[in-house]
């Protein structure tokens, strides 16, 4: 066991104990000792992390990540992911059942859970698929895979398509209590589509996928979980329709959860232009257009869409930031748009995307902090995401206003694919603590 | 059309006045008669050198009573040298005449490096076979990096690298005359020696 | 890849006529990879205002007027060379094309053959396609190969909309689109534009009218870009399940997106009155297996070309097709081959369009650079 820690001077946000001070966090034998009333108080030999001018928060939790391994190690492994998360902030991470073989079995999803263990960074929960591989047609046994210790399940990267295989999943899975975690696109609405459907999607002559296609399984969803009376959370809300369905719902005592990604409270498919965001003048493409890195399921869209998703964090209509971090070997983009695999790695820029509205102004620092720590904590049941002594020494600080140059080819992860490369964000993260262990530090290479 | 110039016909030295310049062409065309028994095909390069051979082909006219065959070509295609004259459009050559088997002059306003005339004799061998090719220019100005000379040369001007000779035609710039630009004064236009003269 | 000329100004001079050195001016590097939220400098064309500096011949829409003039005036040139004996030139010999179709097209293909070689070039010719090679992967590898291979020009024909930009900035070789999915087709429209200009003249102001699929046409989307640089007045009509997003009768185009500009209508009678061109897209039978039409049958009711509906537009109006045709379908076989249609001498003058088109990449890399 190392030595304890102190991390002195630092603004404390603890959304879940409703703290907000500059104070010291003290950490002992892996555990929160304490959060002191004031700063300057860490006891005699306690190492010391010096945060001032910087925020000190609960380690970050990510309920939607994909960590490729078994079976796609080329992407990523739970190493190389883990060690990824660290840097991105976050201390607890849900590996998606999307491996080959899926987590549709109890020894894959033990076998994910040990390797996440013995090579994780930090900690490794892991996700069920919904059914069998993830195919939509057969329930997995979801008793089994609760022993086994999943959090959820999820057939993500595919919907759960037929309405009647989904209204059985929200039913049988209160057997275990746990939720269901949809990808909500109707595949008959979405079609081939590359991007979102629009003047930009005409423009690149890419076939476009329409909001309808999520908004028609989130009102489904919503409709099913009021039925049966299962625990559905909708995966990556993109759109202001469903946005405005959940938040419905919401009101009329529906248990219905909601998560965002980071690209999508911050970019919209303008950025297929390759030009960061702008629209080309006069309209002409250049040689940067078609960035692969910006094809993702859901698609990045609309202002409108963004600034409702926004609106949707800010009021606690969607519950949570949840990364969708996607890893992909750089054969998988180097290719025409339409070959390219769907994905962004984003786990290492979360935080930083996720300023841009807290920066915008429409989304406080402290809503932010609580929907990355409180939040997926309460999703997940679990003592986790808070500093309340006793929890896990999960901690991480942060510099919100710091200004950082995206360098995909620093990530840990194996994934470059990014549409920010070469973009600024303010807000980055500063020191990652796991278990009462410094598992990153911002400019060193920490083994 | 002097627009063109913005005043540049000011600057430099005339080196032909529009007298001269005429009567160069009226020596230049009995020349030609002089050496050819058989009736020649004027062919003007693009693009003053068309509207000196027209002139030329005119005075032929007169001077004979007999209509001459009269072309246009433009030798572009058929350059091989890093060349920004290439960027401008090509232009339709017109030869509507026999060219086997006669002696054809090919006009041209400034001589100099002579790659255009090397490209023009390329370009018409691609049209036939003359019994003869020659060449006629209002201005020889040196410089030659090929072993082409002019059979007839209105004046023959030496110059220095970063000089520049502009003829002006009535036709297109409203007046007729050569003036000689120095190179402070060619600044304003190019510093590529190839750039437009051959 | 940044190539940089001293700027130079040059006063106004006709057309065609002046020895006077060119316009030079600044090409600035290539766009930096993405600054959210900072708008794009200012860059001038890639063609660098007839210096010759355009690197890749990818769609119309960075083509400036003066550009898509510059070669619509030397397809003249080019044309001229076609009607002589001797269709060859030394102009372009010792460069190497490369022809890369991933689609099927004889005439496409054999046009930029015939263009190279009556230049001289050396013209090698690619059939690739893309469902037998293992996707995305070979592409890429096909692409670097050819760059080892020190070809001087990539015609390249795809079913992806967006590959030839991918390609265009992964090698040096300039990269001409011979067609990219739905996007673009920028020769096909070079032609056009060019066939319209020999029998109209100037084509500013000028009713053009296109019929058809427009929502997945790539000559359409091409064409509507030239025509507004140079300055037509275009008017769209087509079935409303086939009509890009966002542009219904009534509705106003982003000014930077495709069809900017465009009139829409809904019936075809409407919009061939007085158009002075009148363009009919091939209409594709997967469209009514996709569910955007019922059948052809009905499309070829409410929308052919024939000579009743042709007898709406300007009296002498050329009809163009961008081929092949479905005789019958969308253009009846009467006026098809009838007196106001250029359709084929669209693909005759496709050579010499391209022709004017690789002349002038060509000279980029023969510059004083």
């Amino acid at each position: 066991m190392s030595k304890p820690i102190a991390i002195t001077g630092g603004r404390v946000i603890d959304p879940a104990q409703g703290i907000d001070r500059l104070a010291d966090v003290l950490l002992k034998d892996g555990v929160v000792q304490a959060v002191t009333d004031a700063p300057g108080n860490a006891p005699d030999g306690y190492e010391v992390i010096d945060a001032t001018g910087l925020v000190v928060a609960p380690g970050f939790i990510d309920i939607h990540t994909h960590l490729r391994e078994p079976g796609l190690e080329h992407k990523e492994t739970i190493a190389t992911g883990t060690r990824a998360a660290a840097a991105g902030g976050f201390t607890t991470i849900c590996a998606m059942p999307n491996t080959e073989p899926n987590q549709d079995n109890a020894s894959t999803v033990e076998w994910v859970l040990r390797t996440g263990r013995e090579q994780g960074v930090v900690r490794v929960l892991a996700i069920g698929a919904v059914t069998l591989e993830r195919a939509g047609k057969r329930l997995v046994e979801m008793a089994e895979l609760a022993d086994a210790g999943v959090i959820g399940f999820s057939d993500d990267g595919n919907p759960v398509a037929d309405p009647n295989i989904m209204r059985q999943a929200l039913t049988y899975s209160q057997v275990t209590g746990l939720p269901i975690i949809n990808h909500c696109e109707e595949p008959s609405i979405a079609g081939a589509g590359q991007m979102q459907m629009g003047v930009i999607a005409s423009h690149l002559g890419l076939a476009g996928v329409p909001s309808e296609a999520e908004t028609v399984m989130v009102e489904r969803d919503i409709a099913l979980a009021e039925l049966t009376g299962g625990r559905l959370h909708i995966a990556h809300l993109s759109t202001r329709r469903a946005v405005e369905a959940v938040r419905r719902a919401k009101e009329r005592g529906l248990r219905v959860t909601a998560e965002a990604t980071p690209h999508h409270v911050s970019i919209t498919d303008a950025w297929v232009y390759g030009l960061g965001g702008a629209t080309p003048d006069d309209g002409a493409l250049s040689t940067v257009a078609y960035d692969t890195n910006t094809k993702v399921n859901p698609p990045l869209r609309t202002n409108d869409d963004v600034d409702a998703v926004v609106e949707g964090l800010a009021d606690g209509t969607i519950d949570m930031i949840a990364t969708d971090h996607a890893p992909h070997a750089a054969t998988d983009k180097e290719c025409t748009y339409q070959e390219a695999a769907h994905g962004i790695s984003n786990i290492e820029t979360a935080f930083g995307s996720c300023m841009v509205p807290v920066h915008a102004g429409t989304l406080s620092l402290e809503d932010l902090i609580e929907r990355m720590t409180a939040a997926p904590a309460r999703f997940l049941g679990r003592e986790l995401g808070s500093l309340k002594p006793g929890l896990p020494a999960d901690v991480v600080v942060l510099d919100p206003a710091s200004e950082w140059t995206v360098d995909p080819s620093a990530f840990f992860s194996k994934g470059k694919n990014t549409p920010l490369a070469g973009t600024t964000l303010k807000g980055r993260v500063v020191t990652t603590l796991y278990a009462g262990e410094v598992v990153h530090e911002a400019g060193v290479a920490v083994e | 059309m002097s627009q063109r110039h913005d005043g540049l016909e000011n600057q430099g030295r005339l080196i032909m006045s529009a007298e001269q310049l005429r009567r160069a062409l009226v020596r230049i065309s009995h020349e030609i008669l002089e050496r050819n028994e058989r009736p020649v095909a004027i062919v003007g390069l693009h693009s003053r050198g068309v509207e000196l051979a027209r002139r030329i082909a005119d005075l032929i006219t007169s001077i004979e009573g007999v209509e001459t065959d009269f072309g246009t070509l433009d030798p572009r295609l058929y350059r091989d040298d890093p060349d920004s004259a290439s960027i401008k459009p090509v232009v339709p050559s017109e030869i509507t005449f026999p060219v086997d088997g006669r002696p054809v002059v090919l006009v041209d306003d400034v001589l100099y490096t002579g790659r255009t005339i090397r490209a023009a004799l390329d370009a018409i061998r691609d049209f036939g076979r003359p019994s003869s090719i020659q060449l006629a220019v209002l201005v020889d100005r040196g410089h030659r990096e090929l072993p082409i000379r002019a059979d007839y040369v209105g004046k023959n001007v030496p110059t220095a690298w970063g000089e520049e000779v502009r003829v002006m035609l009535e036709e297109v710039d409203g007046t007729d005359g050569v003036t000689l630009l120095r190179q402070s004064e060619a600044t304003a236009y190019s510093l590529n020696p190839g750039g437009g003269q051959s | 890849m940044a190539r940089t000329r001293a700027a130079t100004t040059t006063p106004e001079r006709p057309q065609g006529q002046s020895d006077n050195p060119e316009n030079e001016t600044v090409q600035a590097p290539p766009a930096p990879r993405r600054k959210p939220g900072q708008a794009r400098p200012n860059q001038p064309p890639m063609f660098g205002g007839l210096s010759g500096s355009r690197r890749n011949v990818l769609d119309l829409d960075d083509f400036s007027k003066e550009e898509i003039e510059h070669i619509l005036l030397s397809a003249d040139g080019m044309n001229e060379v076609l009607s002589r004996d001797v269709r060859k030139t030394p102009t372009l010999r010792g460069k190497t094309i490369l022809t890369l179709f991933f689609e099927n097209s004889t005439r496409t293909r054999v046009s930029f053959e015939q263009a190279g070689k009556v230049l001289g070039a050396d013209v090698i010719n690619v059939s690739a396609s893309a469902s037998s090679v293992s996707k995305g992967e070979s592409l890429l590898n096909t692409v670097r190969t050819l760059e080892a291979m020190k070809i001087d020009v990539l015609v390249m024909r795809h079913p992806h909309s967006g590959a030839p930009y991918f390609v265009a900035s992964k090698i040096d070789a300039a990269v001409v689109n011979a067609g990219d999915g739905t996007h673009a087709h920028p020769t096909q429209s070079l032609l056009d534009l060019y066939t319209m200009r020999r029998h109209l003249g100037d084509i500013a102001g000028k009713k053009v009218t296109i019929i058809g699929d427009l929502h997945f046409s790539r000559v359409a989307r091409s064409d509507v870009w030239g025509l507004r640089k140079m300055g037509a007045e275009v008017t769209v009509c087509g079935p409303p399940t086939l009509l890009p997003y966002g542009l219904r009768p009534g509705t106003e185009q982003d000014e930077s997106a495709a069809f900017t500009g465009v009139k829409v209508v809904d019936r075809v009678e409407e919009a061939l009155e007085g158009a002075d061109v009148v363009m009919a897209l091939r209409i594709q039978r997967e469209r009514q297996d996709s569910g955007n039409l019922p059948d052809l049958r009905e499309y070829s009711k409410l929308y052919g070309i024939n000579s009743e509906r042709l007898a709406l537009a300007s009296p002498g109006a050329l009809l163009m097709h961008p081929g092949p045709m479905n005789e019958g379908i969308e253009i009846s076989s009467d006026v098809a081959h009838g007196a106001q249609a250029v359709i084929e001498e669209q693909v005759s003058n496709g050579v010499a369009i391209r022709m004017a088109v690789l002349y002038m990449l060509c000279a980029r890399s023969r510059g004083g650079e």
